[in-house]
């Protein structure tokens, strides 16, 4: 019961930072119906930035949860900026192109970004430094440590600031309406444009954070760290119902718990043909199948394609 | 009519020298990277007629590639102990990788250009960790000492003496690849000018109203996918004899978007727009070595990865590529006419082949 | 139609342009002196970089030694020549290198860096009779290809995996042990091989878990371990993955020893494990520089020319005089003539004696145990036969 306890604890704390990022993926589709695939790209940038700042600090021996808000303060407008550049460059010029081309060029921006991130900061793993002292506390026979509740506690602020944006704000209202029907919202004085970069800017930001929370809990930053976990983000947001807010955070959480329940458990469960090395394919799998049985997610609306 | 028949007389005449030139010219390894080459045009061209004929993006096509070549790896090596003949296992290749492809293709028919690509992204990465992990096919070890292609007794492997000149094997494997990619243009020729060339360019443009006009869009797409995974199968086989040595690293998602870039960046559904872009990207990687080594000499170390760098610029071109002229450095022209509708059309323009 | 003739021209161009990258053939001058050419291949891009400088240094350094000790081969004056090449860690443009040293008619080959690409490229040397002599591919697969030219002077995963396994038994005294590996084939063969070896000397192997040598998140599989309460867990992989995942085996409280192999055995797994590495275990094929027959020397004389020595450097320093050595013997430098004087030889390097079994493996090969204490690597004990 201890273990299980564990694996659910992990899988949460691993959710709520998919739930983060997916929240991005699923703020943009929702408004102009494109996968960002530069997303994951972003995070890592955020990851990289911060990165960055912390080494900086941690060299002159400094220590402790400023140093890494610091870096999260420096990372949040470097992928601000990313994040309207991207859609100022590569997506608007093609709001009115067919399907293929902005697909293709959000491929092109994905790529370009890593290879970017190789080139300034290289391609080894890079050392998260040590500036915490991450005490742990027992739960039963669990362990949950430090970085762990500080992430479930920020991710939730984070959230909850969101939701409150997007449901309780003007600027959440204008959001809701250019999601339902640009042109529409446009005639009612809503400048689309403006909240179409916005929706970036605040996807970035959160995107940002994520960054530097996941470069701290495993330590590592590379400039492939964004891919994978940028695909399991929107598998997330699928699995939520892309376009609802509630959905990404549910989906996020859930994939979370999923992923190291799986990886726990597969190799036991199938006795050993299966073993954890499996649980990216489950992922994948996942998504796969929330696409082809339920694409509407769990907490979307059922719908027909709009044409 | 005259001007034609030379053109072609003088590309033949290039593409039968190109070997010997090279050879002069650069020295054998450029040989073999043309080989390489030849292979990649191959599988843009399957690719051509998933994302430039149907309008269907795939990213994850390279797992047609690695069908073909685990297939003639596992049954021409000692891996097994099967040692199948090429006549067998080339379309051995080309069916299974088809069946694939329609495997593939079933849970994505109901899906949209964005899901499209994710499901298909998923499945190229599936496929890459069952090879990688699955026992029979060797894991990360990959399977090596694959037999040379032979047909007949003539083995492309080893070197042989033709009328009294060298032919050595990559000079032999240069022309069996050639051969190969003619058919295979030959074949995607026939096609785009057929009915269903022309139900996919229908597709293409628009899905609901190609549907309302009768078109069984379900059957058309499921025939891309195959028609394309079978090329791509093809080419994997020839990969695995030539190499002789396969791992589940030669199938990245990283290869599926080469091969992307190579169809888009060459010219999406214009062959010779899809060759060059092939012939292009797979040979630039080696035009790049001398950057690396300068900066080696220059500065002691290579402050820019080339191959980053090489990475990079292909990502920026695919964006540019986009925005400013979508149908590729050398397109057909109707596909130029169908992607820039309000351009005024030149008074000389004739309608020539794709 | 002058259109379709444009990306001809560029194309011709292009190839035009590139043919200034073109490296000229050797001249053999007719004056009683020849250029003998020595091919090296080693990642010079990428995340292996600094490795691949390291092994081309010594590469150098062999060769400037051997210039100046100006000898004669075969009734010439000798001036020996490095051609280095940038594999990148990547098995296809390893076969490219391999076909390009081929061309070159290159005398031998020092290299490849990885088992990735040394494998690949040693079925072109073997079908072009050139040997090869990698200082640093571990993976025993290279050497039971059946291939005449295929030579390591440094110790297999075989010997590496087998030493380790009865190490923790004997001398760590495990009784329970848990294994993971990072599914490449450097890292599964070695842990295989170290399941076997522990196997065998009375150690229960409770999992055998598998992961990927691109994920930084093992809690799943850590947690499942932790159940199983091991008193040893290996892992087989870079430290890339062992360092966070050594962060993480502490994190969840699990109290095993971390034992792993010569992927782990850097400064980077003490960067990326921090303070939580404490008491880990590694081991290096080899011995430490400072046990070597001639090491202090090396060392200084490297340390001189280049600064620190990463890893293999002395080993491409004897791979190379052990080629020339072998061309000495058989009077010749052509391959065909020193290629089976090169399997018998009987040569003191810098790191060891160097003699080769059938298979092209060095005899008597020795690893040294680690330890991680007090943020450094300490050598414990070397182990294995010596010759």
């Amino acid at each position: 019961m201890d273990i299980f306890l564990q694996q659910v604890i992990n899988g949460l704390v691993q959710g709520s930072l998919y739930a983060l990022v997916a929240l991005g993926y699923t703020m943009v589709y929702g408004i102009i119906e494109l996968v960002n695939f530069a997303h994951g790209e972003v995070v890592m940038v955020g990851a990289m930035v911060g990165l960055s700042v912390i080494e900086r600090l941690a060299a002159r021996g400094d220590t402790g949860w400023g140093v890494i808000a610091i870096g999260v303060l420096v990372a949040i407008p470097s992928c601000m900026a990313l994040g309207l550049g991207i859609e100022r460059v590569a997506y608007r010029p093609l709001r009115k192109a067919p399907r293929l081309a902005p697909l293709i060029s959000a491929i092109g921006v994905s790529i370009a970004l890593q290879q970017l991130a190789a080139l300034i900061w290289g391609r080894n793993y890079l050392h998260y430094p040590d500036v915490l002292s991450n005490p742990q506390f027992h739960i039963g026979g669990a362990v949950i440590t430090q970085v762990q509740l500080v992430i479930l506690a920020t991710t939730g602020i984070l959230m909850l600031l969101t939701w409150l944006i997007v449901q309780k704000t003007a600027l959440g209202r204008a959001m809701r309406a250019s999601a339902q029907n640009p042109s529409v919202a446009g005639l009612m004085g809503v400048n689309v444009d403006r909240i179409i970069a916005l929706t970036f800017l605040m996807g970035s930001g959160l995107a940002a954070v994520a960054g530097v929370l996941v470069g701290t809990y495993y330590g590592v930053g590379n400039h492939t760290m964004g891919f994978m976990l940028g695909l399991k983000a929107f598998t997330a947001a699928v699995l939520g119902g892309i376009g609802s807010l509630n959905g990404a955070m549910l989906g996020g959480l859930l994939l979370g718990v999923i992923e190291n329940l799986g990886a726990g458990y597969l190799g036991s469960v199938t006795n050993g043909t299966i073993g954890s090395n499996y649980s990216d394919v489950l992922a994948f799998i996942m998504l796969i199948a929330v696409l082809v049985f339920r694409p509407s997610g769990l907490m979307g609306e059922r719908g027909s394609e709009k044409v | 009519m005259n001007k034609r028949i030379l053109i072609w007389l003088l590309c033949l005449a290039v593409v039968l020298a190109l070997p010997f030139g090279t050879d002069a010219l650069l020295g054998r390894s450029w040989v073999r990277l043309l080989d390489f080459a030849l292979l990649y045009a191959m599988l843009a061209l399957g690719l051509n007629i998933v994302v430039g004929y149907a309008g269907l993006l795939d990213l994850g096509y390279v797992a047609f590639y690695a069908v073909g070549a685990y297939l003639y790896a596992m049954l021409a090596s000692p891996h097994i102990g099967m040692h199948w003949p090429l006549w067998a296992l080339l379309p051995m290749g080309a069916l299974l990788a088809a069946s694939f492809g329609a495997v593939l293709g079933a849970p994505t028919l109901g899906l949209r250009g964005d899901y499209l690509a994710i499901v298909t992204m998923g499945f190229g990465e599936i496929i890459r960790l069952f090879l990688r992990n699955l026992n029979i096919t060797n894991g990360p070890a990959g399977i090596d000492l694959i037999d040379p292609i032979q047909i007949g007794g003539f083995s492309f492997g080893s070197s042989h003496s033709l009328l009294g000149w060298d032919l050595p094997s990559i000079y032999s494997y240069y022309f069996l690849f050639v051969v190969l990619t003619a058919l295979i243009v030959l074949v995607s020729y026939r096609l785009s000018d057929s009915r269903i060339g022309r139900a996919w360019a229908a597709i293409r443009e628009d899905e609901i109203a190609a549907k309302s006009m009768g078109l069984n869009t379900r059957y058309l797409k499921l025939m891309a996918f195959a028609m394309g995974a079978a090329f791509g199968g093809i080419s994997g086989v020839l990969f695995a004899g030539f190499q002789g040595f396969i791992s589940p690293e030669s199938f990245t998602m990283g290869e599926s978007v080469m091969i992307l870039c190579m169809v888009v960046l060459g010219g999406m559904g214009h062959l010779s727009g899809v060759i060059m872009g092939a012939i292009l990207l797979a040979i630039l990687p080696e035009a790049f070595r001398p950057l690396s080594q300068f900066q080696q000499i220059t500065f002691g170390h290579v402050w820019l990865d080339p191959a980053n760098l090489r990475m990079l610029m292909f990502a920026l071109a695919l964006i540019m590529v986009m925005i400013l002229r979508p149908e590729g450095l050398w397109p057909s022209p109707v596909r130029r006419r169908e992607l820039h509708p309000n351009d005024a059309m030149p008074a000389s323009a004739q309608k020539e082949g794709p | 139609m002058p259109r379709q003739l444009i990306p001809i021209v560029l194309s011709l161009i292009t190839l035009g342009l590139v043919s200034c990258g073109k490296t000229s053939a050797p001249n053999s001058a007719a004056t009683g002196e020849m250029t003998v050419l020595i091919g090296a291949s080693n990642p010079m891009t990428g995340p292996q970089a600094h490795l691949g400088k390291d092994n081309e240094n010594g590469t150098r350094l062999a060769i400037e030694d051997a210039n100046a000790l100006g000898m004669t081969i075969g009734g010439k004056k000798v001036k020996f020549e490095l051609v280095s090449e940038d594999d990148a860690a990547d098995p296809k443009t390893g076969t490219i290198v391999a076909q390009k040293f081929v061309d070159q008619k290159v005398s031998g080959v020092i290299g490849h860096l990885n088992s990735g690409t040394t494998i690949p490229a040693s079925r072109i040397y073997s079908e072009a009779g050139i040997p090869q002599i990698s200082p640093s591919a571990t993976n025993p697969k290279y050497t039971h290809q059946g291939f005449k030219t295929a030579f390591r002077v440094i110790p297999n995963d075989t010997q590496q995996g087998g030493e380790l396994g009865r190490y923790v038994a004997s001398k760590i005294g495990a009784k329970t042990a848990a294994v993971m590996d990072d599914t490449t084939q450097y890292g599964q063969g070695l842990a295989n091989q170290f399941e076997e070896a522990a196997k065998a000397a009375g150690v229960m192997i409770l999992t055998h878990e598998h992961t990927d040598d691109k994920a930084t998140d093992f809690q799943a599989i850590l947690t499942n371990i932790k159940a199983k309460k091991p008193d040893i867990i290996f892992y087989g992989g870079m430290d890339a993955q062992s360092g966070p995942m050594m962060k993480q085996i502490r994190s969840l409280g699990i109290p095993a020893k971390f034992i792993t192999g010569d992927g782990g055995c850097s400064t980077e797994f003490l960067s990326l494990a921090g303070t939580s590495g404490e008491g880990a275990y590694c081991s290096l094929p080899g011995m430490p520089i400072e046990k070597m027959p001639k090491g202090e020397d090396f060392k200084k004389r490297f340390n001189a020319k280049y600064g620190e020595i990463q890893d293999y450097a002395p080993y491409c320093y004897d791979a190379v005089m052990v080629m020339i050595d072998a061309m000495k013997r058989a009077d010749s430098a052509l391959p065909a003539k020193y290629l089976p004087e090169l399997a018998k030889s009987n040569f003191d390097g810098v790191t060891a004696h160097i003699s080769f079994d059938d298979n092209g493996d060095l005899k008597g090969g020795v690893i040294t145990v680690y330890q991680l204490r007090s943020g450094k690597w300490v050598a414990l004990e070397t182990l294995g036969a010596k010759p």
